[in-house]
């Protein structure tokens, strides 16, 4: 082929040179606004109070760590005298406070929430995938009555609003001292994952042929022994898309988490949106905290990418 | 993972079985035990977590409890809360939002997420990479965002306005996105679909993959038009994938919640009060949990009927 | 190829596996022992007061060796997180400084501790304690002897405004000029409104500044508990005095009609922009970077806003709420403070209320950025100049009015919210129609709760 003839010539199939880059500016276009926001939230981690309500907004500033300390510490304000007579500030982020004639006054409570949205949001995933890779291996290998019903049940389960299946779990809850508990988070988002679960893993165990196992059984293995030796290995990929997607939901649900959590068991989406500076909400902290609060997703997401589509769709969708 | 699929297994394959009228009992428990262990916790949770609590919810819903009230006698009402619901015109109101909102949500997201799709499938060099950043707003929660929106969207220190006046002229305090009639709903929409039209993109991109080549080079060999190949080859094939797209987003978007709530809080006034808020306001703040059960039940009704009736219609088309 | 995706997937999962063990076994392990030394929670909404009663706290920790522990909720989710936390019983709080018009509903269902007998064993008699805290905070039925709180901290709604504008000699000569009278501090709403159609889209220092800010928030309180100070002065009656719960022609009588419309011109008119949802931080916000004149607000925030370095000191002047053409009230604020009967902590919660009432106390609460509601702190002789904002503070809690505090009062707050929000900032409909509307809202409520509702 002569240089222009490759230039033009393409397969319906592979695009030519120039429709490619006229493809590619549009959506990099698209990307880069798109992340514009998140870019502007991940710097307003870094501004000051004053600079994070400037009006007009500001896009140069002077940067600073105030919001992250501002997350991680309670501070109360003090008399410029009553600041002079403390002892010299040891850290850095003491002397960062003392700035604002404000002095530490104990940690935040933003650690033990994010511990607690890593144990709910583990705890619940761990439950959710190990009983939905035990029905989905039933589903998939045995004939289980009604199992085209039972598959829809499980699949509707999930499309009531959040905020109505809230009301007799509140009610249910209330009764058995569950509220506020992590039991009683744990639980209920095993029970709203596992229908995910059930449906992913029954796809990712369907594809792996019967065939490996027959064999073991003939080779004298038990059932059991045949799905811990021969199938488990096989659905290792399938167990942890399954279990990324269980943790995403798990990790930015609300609704059920600010009705039915208060203090012990509070996840971080009812307390980001609630962190309050002097008067108002405390921009750079809110920031900050978000900033921290979706980089386990992003790393997931990245690792993941080639799960994704299939998760998302409740396995419906392959690549 | 490929390579020991079968190449003519078929896709879903609901119910395949082993014989287990004739238990085999070979080592240990026998298919039939393992099978109802396997599956009996789960469908044990979900009775415990979903379906009881779906029956007390029916029950409580015939009554007038009010939790913040509930000294007073509990009284059985019958039929009369929903009939309530069925009368009330501003309930009426709200499922008009909502349905306005997933409807518009819908379209827009298919059309830039299909879009994005055709356009990231030509492969162009590093799309991998801007894929991944096209993905981030999703991977965030929906509340988070709800919250962070509402500094962005600030007519004085936010960053939108001054962009938009930047581009258009307005001075930037002259208009607010939450906070007018006529802008609050398409600022829901807008949002919404920041976080969300890369999922359709997602489904519309598996879709486009799935189709194989031979078909487009079959085309090209009977030179039919580029715009000939979109409408009868791509177009058909993706249908089923933006039907599924469409379906899981419409659920998602009627059962919205925590965003719209954390960026408008349903105003200005009601114009973008979802169902959802009015559920949660009645049951939550109200405490009028009788009544609120019962637009729980409708609602419950309403979407697993819809939804019924629109797998059909996929089933069919995937068919096709 | 297949031998080595599965081996590194399967290190990835056995990797996340011991990951989750370590966070689940390192949390269960630094998970705090149960407390060995005494601890009380106090629950309270997030504000400058808050931060001043965490100080003020240290006193009784060193006094009686019990810690204690804070939980404090803004503003705008504060009745949302404790009423939930109170209806389902919950265990977090031991004391709670619940707002005024919760007494209703805590009373009726036993949320918290009755204080009567506690009061008498330990001489603390609501007669030293200002008569509109005690029948606001602590009485239900109200106008009975029944007592669920301790006034813990007196507020009502007053304004602030910028002193130092109003003083600027071409300022007052052009008002002089334009409204035949000397710019001051407004008495009536008429004068306010004038003075915020003075300031409205003016130049000063080089930026726009705006005439007024007022509530209008949307999912809580905030513009019931703004429109009602105008409405009050405007004859609005929540009921017929001498027939309870007949609200027709006292709810939207033509006078109350005038004063919610008179709210929406104030609104469209005189504020600054993008206010469609704004409560008490954005109208600190407002009112500190320089954009408004003058700021409806809450007392608790004006020893914050005096101490401002941007806009306090000389800067910085109050005054009480204007008057309208029938009547002169303000709304009410404020919260006592109370045991939760769910507590497992009572005698050590009674003991913080014992020690709170206190004249001493009460006074250094004062002094700290509290609002004492006891008589012997503010009846004091050298009281009112003990603060910028003492007289009018004085002043404002012998014109105070408040909202429905039955046990209803959640329902009956957010219908109002509803129909003043979708008249005033959504512009749906007439304010008679709102009004009329309301009178419909609050007669179902009442019905359902059994009440008898007369029509007319």
């Amino acid at each position: 082929m002569t240089a222009a003839a490759r230039s033009t010539a393409h397969s319906i199939v592979e695009a030519s040179p120039r429709v490619k880059t006229v493809a590619g500016a549009v959506v990099v276009l698209y990307a880069l606004i798109a992340i514009l926001p998140l870019l502007w939230i991940a710097a307003t981690a870094f501004k000051s109070q004053s600079d994070a309500i400037a009006y007009p907004p500001k896009v140069i500033f002077q940067p600073t760590l105030e919001g992250y300390v501002n997350l991680f510490t309670v501070r109360t304000r003090q008399t410029p005298d009553f600041i002079a007579r403390l002892p010299p500030a040891m850290t850095w982020y003491d002397k960062l406070v003392r700035k604002h004639d404000m002095v530490i006054a104990g940690p935040s409570k933003v650690v033990p929430r994010f511990i607690n949205s890593l144990v709910i949001g583990f705890g619940s995933t761990f439950l959710a995938v190990l009983l939905g890779t035990l029905a989905a291996y039933a589903f998939s290998r045995f004939r289980i009555p009604l199992a085209d019903d039972l598959l829809f049940f499980i699949l509707s389960t999930r499309m009531m609003p959040p905020v109505a299946v809230a009301i007799p779990i509140y009610l249910m809850y209330r009764q058995l001292n569950l509220t506020d508990t992590w039991t009683g988070m744990i639980l209920l988002y095993t029970a709203v994952n596992v229908s995910l679960a059930v449906w992913l893993l029954k796809g990712f165990i369907d594809e792996i042929p019967r065939e490996y196992e027959e064999a073991a059984l003939v080779d004298g293995y038990t059932r059991l022994q045949a799905l811990r030796k021969v199938v488990l290995p096989q659905a290792v990929t399938g167990i942890a898309a399954t279990a990324i997607f269980c943790l995403i939901f798990s990790w930015n649900e609300y609704a059920f988490a600010v009705l039915l959590t208060s203090g012990d068991a509070q996840t971080m989406p009812p307390f980001i949106p609630f962190i309050i500076g002097e008067g108002g909400q405390d921009w750079p902290a809110v920031a900050a905290a978000t900033t921290l609060f979706v980089i386990p997703i992003v790393l997931f997401t990245i690792v993941l990418r080639r799960h994704l589509l299939r998760g998302i769709t409740f396995g419906a969708v392959r690549k | 993972m490929s390579a020991i699929i079968h190449p003519d297994a078929p896709v879903d394959r609901i119910g395949a079985q082993t014989t287990f009228r004739v238990a085999r009992r070979v080592h240990g428990l026998s298919d039939r035990n393992i099978a109802w262990l396997f599956v009996t916790p789960t469908i044990a949770l979900l009775l415990a977590i979903n379906i009881f609590p779906l029956v007390w919810m029916i029950r409580l819903s015939f009554t007038s409890l009010n939790l913040s009230m509930s000294y007073l006698p509990l009284r059985f009402v019958g039929l009369d809360n929903y009939a309530d619901i069925l009368s009330d015109e501003d309930l009426w109101v709200r499922l008009q939002t909502t349905a306005q909102f997933v409807i518009s949500t819908v379209v827009l997201q298919v059309i830039i997420g299909f879009g994005l799709a055709l356009l990231i499938n030509r492969q162009f060099r590093s799309h991998s990479f801007w894929t991944t950043i096209i993905l981030l707003p999703m991977m965030l929660s929906p509340a988070v965002v709800g919250n962070f929106w509402t500094l962005l969207l600030q007519p004085q220190i936010g960053p939108f306005n001054y962009v938009i006046s930047l581009l258009t002229g307005l001075p930037p305090s002259s208009f607010s996105m939450t906070g007018e009639v006529a802008l609050a709903p398409w600022t829901i929409v807008l949002v919404d679909t920041w976080m969300w039209a890369p999922y359709v993109m997602l489904i519309c991109l598996a879709g486009l993959r799935s189709i194989p080549d031979y078909i487009y080079e079959a085309a090209e060999v009977d030179r039919a038009s580029a715009w000939r190949q979109f409408w009868s080859i791509t177009l058909p094939m993706v249908t089923p994938f933006l039907m599924l797209a469409v379906l899981f987003r419409a659920i998602e978007n009627f059962k919205m919640f925590d965003m719209v709530n954390l960026l408008t809080s349903g105003g200005p006034g009601s114009t973008t009060e979802l169902v959802s808020i009015t559920l949660k306001r009645l049951a939550f703040e109200k405490w009028r949990t009788g009544y609120s059960s019962a637009l729980a039940i409708i609602l419950f009704v309403t979407v697993f009927g819809a939804a019924n009736i629109y797998v059909k219609a996929l089933n069919r088309v995937k068919q096709r | 190829m297949r031998k080595s995706a599965s081996g590194r997937w399967s290190k990835w999962a056995g990797g996340a596996l011991a990951l989750f063990a370590g966070v689940a076994l390192t949390a269960v392990a630094v998970q705090p022992a149960a407390a060995q030394s005494k601890q009380l929670t106090l629950c309270w909404a997030a504000w400058d007061p808050a931060n001043a009663l965490v100080e003020l706290g240290k006193d009784f920790t060193k006094e009686s060796g019990i810690e204690m522990k804070y939980e404090f909720v803004p503003w705008t989710s504060y009745a949302d997180r404790f009423l939930n936390e109170l209806n389902s019983h919950g265990k977090l709080c031991d004391l709670i400084i619940g707002d005024s018009q919760w007494i209703g509903g805590a009373a009726e269902n036993h949320w918290y501790v009755k204080l009567n007998d506690f009061f008498a064993r330990e001489h603390i008699t609501m007669a030293d304690f200002v008569p509109a805290t005690v029948l606001g905070y602590s009485e239900w039925p109200k106008n009975t002897p029944n007592y669920w709180a301790l006034p813990a901290m007196a507020d009502a709604v007053g304004w602030t405004y910028r002193k130092d504008w109003f003083a600027r000699p071409e300022i007052q000569a052009e008002f002089k000029k334009k409204y035949a009278r000397d710019l001051a501090p407004p008495k009536t709403y008429e004068e306010l409104k004038q003075i915020a159609e003075f300031f409205q889209g003016r130049e000063i220092d080089g930026k726009k500044v705006y005439g007024a800010y007022i509530f209008t928030e949307r999912g809580s309180e905030g513009i019931t508990m703004g429109v009602t100070n105008v409405l009050y002065n405007y004859g609005f009656e929540y009921d017929n005095p001498k027939k309870p719960y007949q609200m027709q022609g006292f709810v939207n009588s033509p006078e109350a009609v005038k004063g919610l419309e008179f709210y929406k011109a104030l609104y469209k008119c005189c504020t600054a922009p993008g206010m469609t949802n704004a409560y008490m931080q954005e109208g600190l916000d407002a009112f500190k970077s320089g954009q408004v004149a003058m700021q409806m607000n809450w007392f608790a925030f004006f020893p914050g806003l005096y101490k401002d370095p941007n806009v306090g000191g000389d800067k910085i002047g109050f005054f009480v709420n204007p008057a309208g053409p029938q009547g002169h009230f303000t709304q009410l604020g404020g919260q006592g403070i109370s045991v939760v009967a769910t507590s497992d902590h009572q005698d050590d919660a009674l003991r913080y209320i014992k020690w709170f009432a206190q004249p001493k106390v009460q006074q250094k609460w004062w002094e700290i950025g509290g609002y004492s509601a006891l008589k012997a702190v503010v009846d004091a002789p050298g009281f009112p100049k003990s603060a910028p904002f003492a007289p009018q503070f004085l002043e404002s809690m012998g014109i105070v009015k408040d909202f429905w505090a039955e046990p209803s009062y959640a329902q009956l707050l957010l219908d109002m919210q509803k129909r003043v929000h979708d008249y005033v900032v959504a512009d749906k409909g007439t304010a008679q129609q709102a009004l009329d509307q309301l009178v419909k809202d609050w007669t179902k409520v009442f019905k359902e709760q059994g009440k008898a509702v007369a029509s007319e």
